[in-house]
């Protein structure tokens, strides 16, 4: 199984594709860093208008920990976008290439092909987080400093102390590596189905999609509906941001999406196991 | 008589309505070569995906060295190296990467050396650290067939592994089977739809037609010189067909269609025909010998799809 997983991963890092994704985190994060250099006390500004007329802010509120917490909004819809990128492609790849045949035809099990699969795709998600937390978070405290973070909401605003922030970056980026692996376990069950990689990374883009839209309209058709969706709670790591922290409502999502990702990897396995090779 | 190294019983496999192998049994014994043959869509590939296990049958068992495949798939997969169609491989990474990673997933403990040593029989040194997106068919093919026996399996499983390549790779490739017959002592089971290449390889012949056996014999058997299919081409004449079929010649099923008398005999005999047609007046202009091989099976699989029309 060792074995089989670090094939798995020299794959993975040995295709030019799996790089793009750290290339866009870059960029991104680079683009809203430079945007908030040269822009950033007028976003502020209007950020901060309506709290302005009812309080008196000191000091320059511009630092690198509001700055990530941009970064980790915007990038909501594209890291899962650059998941897919790489886990859709796992088992569909495979296909494509042909290689699946000549892999099953070695003295593996199926069930052991998928877990390392899904760990490979685990362990890309989590380096591709943390590339984000060190570009983000790293490279913003370095660019724009450290200081107290604002968190401003629709109806409040919450002011974070300096020394009270790190903690709950590291819990925010734990916990977006889980709803990354969500993701990339939606991404290799919808590949089993697949014989090119390109109908899995979009089937879970628009699924994402449609779903998030649905998490996030107010309507009463969908407000029973939306405690079961997962992407109602990949954005749980937000909860780190509120003062109190919501720890029951982040616990409540963190298992309805190790509940989801455990579901789609034993559908996974279930399907796969039973599917005959034809491409 | 010893156990046959992989036996297949009784093996049928439907996609949707549609029998792709029907009922198919066999058995193959050790250190022999197979010839596995049918036109396109008769069952070959589906047949040797379940014999790797890509393909779950609906009904029948495979057994190797009498081990069920389906209970311990696992082991005996070990000792059985396979191409499934094209022998496709990870383009992004060199012909030697590809052979470390698939040694690697053979289950055995496999050494550099070994390694080396594949190469150089399939002839790829000196290029074996070449992205293989760079390789020609005939490199890929041996590249295939290097990952397929580098944990020197006993058992060979080889579809179409000529496909694609160039009359001096089809040659390469042949050499390399029957070294790896002679030299290696490896049994091996291989499709082709190229006749002439298999009747050189091959010791015993499986045909199958519609998914259902038709013959499985040995080479020797199925090839007596007396079924050559010969061709002569020739003056039409009125009457040759009422004269030939009143002479010794039509314990021979001769028959003349536009200028063209086929015949099925011993080549042996040619000169004495050819006498004959000039005797009775007739020029002969050409005279073709089918081969053999190729004759045989293009009766069986012709004769089985008219017995189908008809019903």
């Amino acid at each position: 199984m060792k074995q089989l997983l670090q094939i798995e991963l020299f794959k993975i890092f040995r295709r030019p594709r799996t790089y793009i994704s750290f290339g866009i985190v870059t960029a991104i994060t680079f683009v809203i860093q430079l945007a908030m250099l040269t822009d950033g006390k007028s976003y502020m500004s209007f950020a901060l208008q309506g709290v302005n007329e009812q309080f008196d802010i000191h000091g320059n509120m511009i630092n690198g920990y509001f700055i990530t917490y941009i970064i980790l909004q915007t990038l909501l819809i594209q890291i899962p976008l650059l998941v897919a990128l790489v886990a859709g492609d796992t088992l569909a790849g495979e296909a494509t290439l042909g290689t699946l045949r000549l892999l099953l035809t070695k003295p593996i099990s199926r069930n052991q092909l998928i877990l390392a699969k899904f760990m490979s795709s685990f362990i890309y998600t989590v380096l591709l987080v943390i590339w984000l937390a060190v570009v983000a978070l790293g490279l913003s405290v370095l660019i724009f400093g450290r200081g107290d973070m604002v968190n401003i909401k629709s109806d409040t605003f919450i002011l974070i102390l300096q020394n009270d922030v790190l903690w709950r970056y590291a819990a925010a980026f734990c916990f977006a590596m889980l709803a990354m692996t969500t993701i990339a376990s939606l991404s290799i069950l919808l590949s089993v189905f697949a014989d090119n990689s390109i109908g899995p990374i979009i089937s879970t883009m628009g699924i994402v999609v449609v779903l998030t839209i649905l998490s996030n309209l107010d309507l009463p058709l969908f407000n029973h509906i939306k405690p079961y969706i997962f992407t109602t709670h990949m954005i749980g790591w937000k909860g780190f941001f509120d003062d109190p922290v919501p720890v029951r409502q982040i616990g409540i999502s963190a298992m309805v999406l190790i509940v989801y990702t455990v579901a789609f990897a034993g559908t996974t396995m279930l399907v796969f196991n039973k599917k005959d090779i034809k491409s | 008589m010893a156990s046959p190294i992989l036996d297949v019983r009784s093996l049928t496999k439907s996609f949707n309505h549609f029998k792709a192998v029907d009922d198919l049994s066999f058995a193959i014994n050790k250190g022999a070569v197979y010839g596995f043959l049918g036109q396109n869509g008769a069952g070959k590939s589906t047949t040797m995906r379940m014999l790797m296990g890509l393909i779950f049958p609906d009904n029948g068992s495979i057994l190797i060295n009498g081990s069920s495949f389906s209970n311990s798939q696992r082991h005996l997969l070990r000792n059985i190296g396979a191409i499934i169609e094209r022998p496709d491989m990870y383009g992004y990474l060199s012909g030697w990467e590809n052979l470390k990673i698939f040694a690697a997933l053979s289950g055995k403990n496999i050494k550099t050396n070994r390694l080396h040593e594949v190469i150089e029989m399939v002839g790829l040194k000196g290029r074996e650290k070449d992205k293989v997106k760079a390789y020609s068919q005939g490199m890929k093919q041996r590249l295939g067939i290097a990952i397929a026996t580098v944990h020197e399996p006993d058992l060979l499983i080889l579809d179409e592994p000529t496909n694609g390549l160039d009359p001096q790779g089809i040659a390469e490739i042949r050499n390399l089977i029957l070294s790896l017959s002679k030299d290696h002592g490896k049994t091996i089971l291989v499709s082709s739809h190229l006749l002439h290449e298999i009747e050189q390889v091959a010791t015993d012949i499986i045909i199958i037609h519609k998914g259902k056996k038709m013959i499985e014999a040995p080479v020797g058997e199925l090839l007596h010189p007396d079924d050559t299919r010969i061709e002569i081409t020739l003056q039409p004449a009125p009457g040759l067909q009422q004269s030939i079929n009143h002479s010794g010649w039509a314990q021979y099923s001769p028959e003349i269609s536009d200028g063209v008398l086929t015949i099925k005999m011993n080549p042996a005999q040619i000169p004495a025909l050819n006498k004959w047609l000039v005797e009775q007046g007739i020029e002969v202009s050409g005279i073709t010998t089918q081969h053999s091989f190729e004759a045989y099976f293009l009766n069986i699989t012709h004769e089985t799809t008219a017995a189908d029309r008809t019903v």
